[in-house]
């Protein structure tokens, strides 16, 4: 079918501003918006720039926006723009139909064409202190695991580490029990239950394409300071781990006027994740989990 | 990109260098950046969480016997034996031991891996590990979801966040300064200015990640282009094994977008038209765990025989991977990312219908020759390394996969080598003075980049897009799955007048900023220096082994072909082959079955 992408351009090392440029080509409606960028890219206008690599939405290197909502191009398959989402015209009769309008992530600066400047994004995500605090170095040097049954310090003892009666099938009808390798016990991994991680998993599936942060109307309209939805969500991740130690230290940046509170729960970026994830939601979870730790009180 | 002629030239001066920000480039990285006193970056041209580490799905083996006895031992016997005995087998130990301390470090890290019911990492099964020297599937395989890859980078990179770790992020290499044998940095273009850094260092990683992007259809991300390997054997650096190159059986029919093993760990099924579970016939013991050397030419062969769906063993024909049995629970949570893929590409939910799949390119078992501390090897003397050059991950050869690789020990060599290699590179460093740049290095660079300021011909000549479509179509039918003599000669001859072609293009876009046009050239170039490496290494070696298999030499031929192969560029556009012996100290080659 043919298709016609209006593409926002703007190139830094020519005077005139932004601009739309539209491209005719003949696209496969099974195919993917990426595809076709790429094809205009490299048979049509070599100087068309945007990001991409995976190309199956892991990576999150082409979010942009088409027709109004962040999408990523890889994850966006041509027939899905011309039926579903509205472009006008005579939707997928094969005739030159639909018109997709693709623009570059809002909230940041452009670089070039569909290129945004990043860093805005990347420095709130790194504010919130988006690793895991577990009370200790992570080297497994000092902090006691919760399990250790036996003296902190007895080195290569295998057989302490593991006092499990009968956990997960492990080898019924052996005639020792089955202790694992030789890891040092101060080397094993910590304990977590599988309701536990259940708790984080959901948020451990964002791909920081920053997609959320550049439809959120706060960030963008109401109070550019806002750490954004991406950041808040990250903290999130490692706040309800049960591993972390970290609520207190990540509060400074939370519970702040640029923190969670300028939130307005809009829900624009739980409608643009491309992997899914109930952001608003979690915003909420972190708000609550403040308040409540706070016995009540916003800053 | 290109620099303009007087562009501003910027210097800086480092210990180490890590080029590349996958998870060996991060695990490096976060080691070498424990020496506080060396000054240490990483270099990427994609932002670090962009890499390709992250479209790693099924797990990560280590024999933590978790769910069921393992031991590293087996896990190291699997691995040689899966690598059809081309593994150095003392390297395989090296892996296989350290995996089970780097999974509990990445756990440690705050890696959430799933767990089991009393609390720790879960594991299950995947290709061609076996428990107790290959008597039956072991559960070895650590796995977040479907999505292990995806929070090894997540983890490491939370790590270097937290460790203050220096990135140059989407700067492209454009070459590595090895003087004799001793490296002295790195150029490097900044593709948002299009500005020229060089970068001096007492030592650089290279950790660049595979080149899948040779082929057709691959599951390699578009950024997958070897560019490290190649810099390198533009400098005379041999590559090691590169006629080995991993098919993966199940990539999504048409885009090649991988489906992990884990869906055949968990119960997934291969089927012809017919119906039948093919793999019976293939592999009695491991049926669809079989490694993916095999899986993959069982696939083939069943296409070619007229049991796919189609029928006619067309580009189009396909086999299935039938997971309904595997139960929509499961699926939805232990699978969701291939669920997600299947309905976002084909519109199916593989709790309800097969899913069509074919083999795609997928893995590179060869790269940069290192020992097991990352340092790179020449060709002279199998003891002699280059001085301040290391490689770790898939662009580097341990050789830890010998002629093929097993599912999930890509991120393990990730993590192990990575690690190994930062802390080896860092003692290194301390312990080193900044070598002299060679006063032509810098203008070398300067007069490779200037045609990429300045349109190439018009019109009529080949475009870049012609050869990329070219060099992908020659690599996937003549140095595909199975191959043939002629087939590989004629690519090598292909390959040989691509690079000729190569060095006329010019570009369109002179702009300096994100010039993806510029890029795209380099990259070319490096995948066609690869590719005829690959093709030439290919063609001499006469037997077949692991992943290469030739319809002209069917069997392995231990006496003549137990060697790595060595392949040089010379002069351009000749390769010079060479071999050195396999290290088989603990188990002789034996016949492969299972």
């Amino acid at each position: 079918m043919r298709i016609a992408l209006k593409i926002l351009r703007y190139d830094p090392e020519r005077p005139a501003g932004p601009r739309f440029e539209t491209f005719e080509v003949e696209a496969d409606p099974g195919s993917r918006l990426l595809d076709v960028l790429l094809h205009i890219q490299r048979r049509v206008d070599p100087s068309l720039a945007f990001r991409r690599s995976c190309a199956h939405g892991v990576c999150g290197s082409d979010a942009m926006v088409v027709n109004g909502k962040e999408r990523l191009a890889c994850k966006t398959l041509v027939r899905d723009l011309v039926s579903a989402d509205g472009a006008d015209g005579g939707g997928e009769s094969g005739g030159s139909g639909g018109e997709v309008t693709i623009e570059p992530l809002r909230a940041m600066n452009v670089i070039r064409d569909l290129v945004v400047d990043e860093r805005r994004f990347f420095d709130r995500y790194r504010a919130v202190k988006p690793y895991l605090i577990d009370g200790g170095e992570a080297e497994g040097g000092r902090e006691k695991p919760e399990d250790a049954g036996g003296p902190a310090d007895s080195g290569p003892e295998p057989a302490q580490a593991s006092p499990d009666q009968e956990s997960g099938g492990s080898g019924e009808g052996r005639e020792a029990p089955y202790v694992g390798t030789a890891v040092p016990l101060l080397h094993r991994e910590s304990l977590q239950t599988p309701d536990q991680r259940k708790v984080i998993d959901e948020a451990t599936n964002c791909i920081l394409c920053a997609s959320c942060f550049s439809a959120c109307p706060v960030v963008r309209m109401v109070h550019p300071g806002f750490i954004g939805p991406a950041a808040i969500l990250q903290a999130y991740r490692f706040q309800e781990d049960s591993r972390d130690r970290g609520f207190e230290e990540r509060l400074e940046v939370l519970d702040h006027r640029d923190g969670v509170w300028p939130c307005e729960s809009r829900f624009e970026c739980t409608r643009v994740c491309p992997r899914g994830i109930k952001v608003t939601k979690h915003i909420n979870l972190t708000k609550r989990r403040i308040l409540d730790a706070k016995g009540g009180k916003k800053v | 990109m290109s620099p303009a002629p007087g562009a501003p030239l910027h210097r800086h001066e480092l210990d180490v260098l890590v080029l590349g920000a996958g998870g060996a480039g991060l695990y490096a990285a976060i080691q070498a950046g424990r020496h506080s006193r060396l000054r240490t970056a990483v270099l990427s041209k994609v932002h670090p969480l962009r890499s390709h580490t992250g479209a790693a799905q099924g797990g990560i083996g280590a024999a933590l016997g978790n769910v069921e006895p393992d031991k590293p031992e087996w896990h190291a016997f699997d691995t040689v034996k899966g690598g059809d005995y081309l593994t150095d087998q003392g390297a395989a130990f090296v892996l296989a031991e350290d995996a089970v301390r780097a999974v509990v470090e990445l756990e440690r890290h705050g890696l959430p891996f799933d767990r089991t019911p009393d609390g720790r990492i879960d594991q299950r099964r995947f290709g061609g590990h076996t428990r107790n020297f290959g008597e039956a599937p072991v559960r070895r395989s650590c796995y977040a979801g479907d999505r292990t890859g995806h929070m090894i980078l997540q983890t490491l990179y939370q790590q270097c966040v937290r460790n203050d770790v220096a990135f140059f992020d989407e700067f492209q290499a454009v070459d590595i300064f090895l003087d004799g044998s001793t490296c002295a940095g790195v150029a490097a273009v900044n593709l948002a200015t299009g500005d020229l850094h060089i970068f001096r260092a007492r030592a650089v990683l290279v950790a660049t990640g595979g080149f899948g992007r040779m082929f057709r259809v691959t599951s390699n991300a578009l950024a997958s282009t070897g560019d490290g390997p190649a810099m390198l054997a533009r400098r005379g650096v041999p590559l090691e094994d590169l006629e080995f190159f991993q098919f993966h059986p199940t990539g999504l029919r048409g885009l090649g977008i991988l489906i992990t093993e884990g869906v055949r760990g968990e119960g997934g099924v291969l089927r012809n038209r017919p119906g039948e579970r093919f793999m019976e016939r293939y592999s009695p013991t491991l049926l669809d765990l079989a490694p993916r050397d095999i899986v993959s030419r069982a696939i083939v062969t069943e296409l070619r025989e007229g049991r796919g769906f189609v029928g006619d063993g067309s580009a189009d024909d396909y086999v299935v991977l039938d997971a309904t049995g595997v139960g929509k629970e499961t699926l939805r949570a232990k699978l969701p990312d291939i669920t997600g893929f299947c309905l976002t590409y084909l519109g199916l939910d593989p709790a309800e219908a097969p899913i069509p799949v074919l083999p795609t390119a997928h893995y590179a078992m060869g790269g940069i020759p290192t020992d097991t501390f990352g340092r790179v090897m020449t060709a002279r003397a199998p003891e002699e390394c280059y001085r301040g050059l290391y490689a770790a991950g898939e662009c580097a050869c341990v050789s830890v996969h010998g002629a093929n690789r097993l599912g999930t020990n890509s991120l393990v060599d990730l993590v192990v080598f990575g690690r190994r290699a930062g802390d080896h590179v860092a003692d290194f460093a301390a312990g080193s003075n900044l070598p002299p740049l060679r006063a032509d290095d810098i203008d070398r660079v300067r007069e490779a980049l200037a045609r990429l300021r300045e349109t190439g011909p018009p019109a009529a000549s080949p475009t870049a897009a012609d050869l990329r479509d070219r060099l992908e179509r020659v690599m996937m039918e003549k140095v595909g799955i199975y191959r043939r003599g002629r087939d590989m000669a004629s690519a090598v001859d292909a390959l040989k007048e691509m690079r000729r072609r190569w060095l006329d293009l010019g570009v369109t876009d002179t702009g300096r900023v994100f010039n993806r046009e510029a890029l795209e050239i380099l990259e070319l170039g490096n995948l066609l220096d690869l590719a005829l490496l690959t093709a030439a290494s290919a063609l001499n070696r006469t037997e077949s082994r692991g992943a290469h298999f030739r319809e002209d030499h069917e069997e392995r031929d231990d006496a003549r072909w137990l060697k790595h192969t060595l392949a040089r560029l010379e002069g351009g556009e000749r390769v010079s082959l060479s071999y050195r012996p396999v290290d088989t100290s603990v188990w002789a080659p034996a016949p492969r079955r299972y």
